[in-house]
């Protein structure tokens, strides 16, 4: 192996997949095997069984469809607000220097705490769990794209003064698109932590969702629903994942990579 | 023009203020090509920003057509050395940018435009985004790029720095042929003797830092230029001349004799 070094798409697709045979070879091994009680790890076999009879039986896709919208309004409520106060705090210093302390204070505030109080305020329906996704992801947004706006190239906004641009101008048409991909590429990563935010807000005071399901098969001492539930939010976070990346790549030909 | 234009940096950590520049003053007459010749950190770049109105003098003034300076406006095109193309607009579109922001009719942005791709010589790559160009064409976009806006005057730092010496030469020859066509007024900050010459009418030689204009060198050499000119007798006893006053400035910062070893 050299540094850097790219490789082939074909060895990188194997690669890939040679990984996800490796861990499902050890999970076969070790509850085939005996080694682990069925009780607490339930085989591949198994899962796959329970998964089935989720969605024949116990009508799991609507569980699934409901994670996945909360997931969506919550994201999208943030990001809606997020961004336009992230682009703000970017271009001019004193909003930056009005929101930035208590943003960053707020950022370290975890999501998963404001749960009690959230359903003490907006009780147990859905604005609750929108409102832990929101908290989560809003704060995490506003920061990263202040700080890719305010990033942008001092050569460049110069450049575009000389061309007669004013402030406004340079905003538009500067700091804007060139933050673009940064910022579609920050919506990504925390769309994932998004997916950590709803599992959590449906393990508490949930009657339907991935979180409320997984949740009930720990009473039923189920660990082939639990991980079947766990895997499914995997498939989804990988879809949604090359979706935004696909996106991204489309809307900015022009950007690196 | 530049009215004992002088400049000082607020000193670093308690440290004195740096003094950039002593009063500089420099009248520029219409269709004047001038390269502002330096050694490095004698303050040519901070001259040409402060024109430009991307940094403003400590004390003096700039007029243009006797109106002030106070900020950057498209009167006043600017290249830079690093590669300023907006990396999100095709060469076409950067050409436009200025104009667009002048609210100019589309066509007639695109027809300025495609001239000027024309004469940066450019043609077949209008929807070529930067990062597909080599360095050489994307200073020849920015050129095009700042003519598109019809400025006054077109300043210009270093713009061949990144170059290679082939391509440099050949951009040498691209601007020139470009103001002697069309007449611009040009201030050009080089750090490279043979460009400073090659390119001029008047050579204007700076003082190591804090930099002022230390001689004022007219070129009489004749247009149209050719590269070949640059192994002339003429050409090469100017280059004498200016190798000599330009050293004894760097010679001031940078001395050649090894320093000694402290036992």
């Amino acid at each position: 192996m050299t540094p850097l070094e790219p490789i082939g798409a074909g060895r990188k697709v194997l690669l890939g997949v040679a990984f996800f045979v490796l861990f499902l070879a050890l999970w076969s091994a070790v509850t085939f095997g005996g080694f682990v009680q069925r009780t607490f790890l339930a085989d591949p076999l198994t899962m796959l069984h329970e998964g089935w009879s989720l969605f024949t039986r116990f009508g799991f896709a609507r569980d699934v469809g409901i994670t996945v919208w909360r997931v969506l309004g919550g994201f999208v409520l943030a990001a809606v607000v997020a961004v336009p106060l992230g682009i703000a705090m970017g271009a001019y210093k004193p909003i930056e220097a009005f929101f930035e302390p208590f943003v960053s204070f707020a950022r370290y505030l975890p999501a998963s705490a404001f749960i009690p109080l959230l359903i003490l305020w907006a009780g147990i329906g859905e604005l609750q769990k929108l409102l832990v996704i929101f908290i989560g992801s809003f704060f995490q947004i506003v920061l990263m794209v202040a700080v890719i706006v305010g990033g942008t190239r001092r050569d460049l906004v110069e450049a575009a003064y000389t061309l007669g641009a004013n402030a406004n101008g340079v905003v538009r048409r500067v700091l804007l698109p060139n933050a673009a991909p940064a910022i579609a590429e920050s919506l990504r990563l925390v769309l994932g932590w998004a997916w950590t935010y709803v599992i959590v807000a449906e393990l508490i005071g949930a009657s339907s969702g991935i979180g409320h399901m997984i949740t009930d098969s720990q009473a039923l001492l189920n660990t082939g629903q639990i991980i079947f539930g766990i895997i499914v939010i995997g498939i989804i976070g990988l879809v949604s994942d090359f979706a935004f990346k696909r996106a991204n790549q489309s809307l900015f030909p022009w950007s690196a990579r | 023009m530049l009215d004992g234009v002088t400049r000082t940096f607020p000193g670093v950590r308690g440290g004195a203020p740096t003094i950039a520049l002593q009063p500089v003053s420099l009248d520029v007459a219409d269709n004047d090509f001038i390269t502002i010749l330096g050694p490095s950190g004698c303050g040519k770049s901070t001259l040409l920003r402060i024109v430009a109105g991307l940094d403003a003098p400590t004390a003096g003034k700039v007029l243009l057509d006797g109106a002030p300076v106070t900020g950057p406006g498209r009167d006043r095109g600017m290249v830079f050395q690093s590669y300023t193309l907006f990396p999100w607009l095709t060469v076409e579109e950067n050409i436009r940018f200025g104009l667009r922001e002048q609210a100019m009719p589309i066509a007639r942005q695109r027809e300025i435009a495609s001239h000027y791709v024309e004469r940066v010589g450019l043609a077949g790559f209008e929807r070529h985004y930067p990062k597909m160009l080599s360095g050489g064409m994307q200073q020849r976009t920015a050129i095009a790029r700042a003519l598109a806006n019809d400025p006054k005057i077109l300043l210009l730092d270093e713009p061949f720095g990144a170059l290679d010496h082939q391509t440099r030469g050949l951009m040498q020859e691209l601007l020139l042929g470009i103001w002697e066509a069309e007449r611009k007024t040009v201030l050009f900050v080089t750090h490279d003797i043979e460009e400073a010459i090659f390119m001029a009418n008047r050579v204007v030689v700076m003082t190591a830092r804090p930099g002022r204009v230390k001689d004022d060198v007219p070129v009489s050499l004749p247009h149209p230029r050719h590269y070949t000119l640059k192994t002339s007798a003429d050409f090469s006893a100017l280059k004498a001349r200016l190798t000599e006053e330009i050293r004894v400035e760097a010679l001031q910062t940078q001395p050649v004799s090894p320093v000694p070893l402290a036992r």
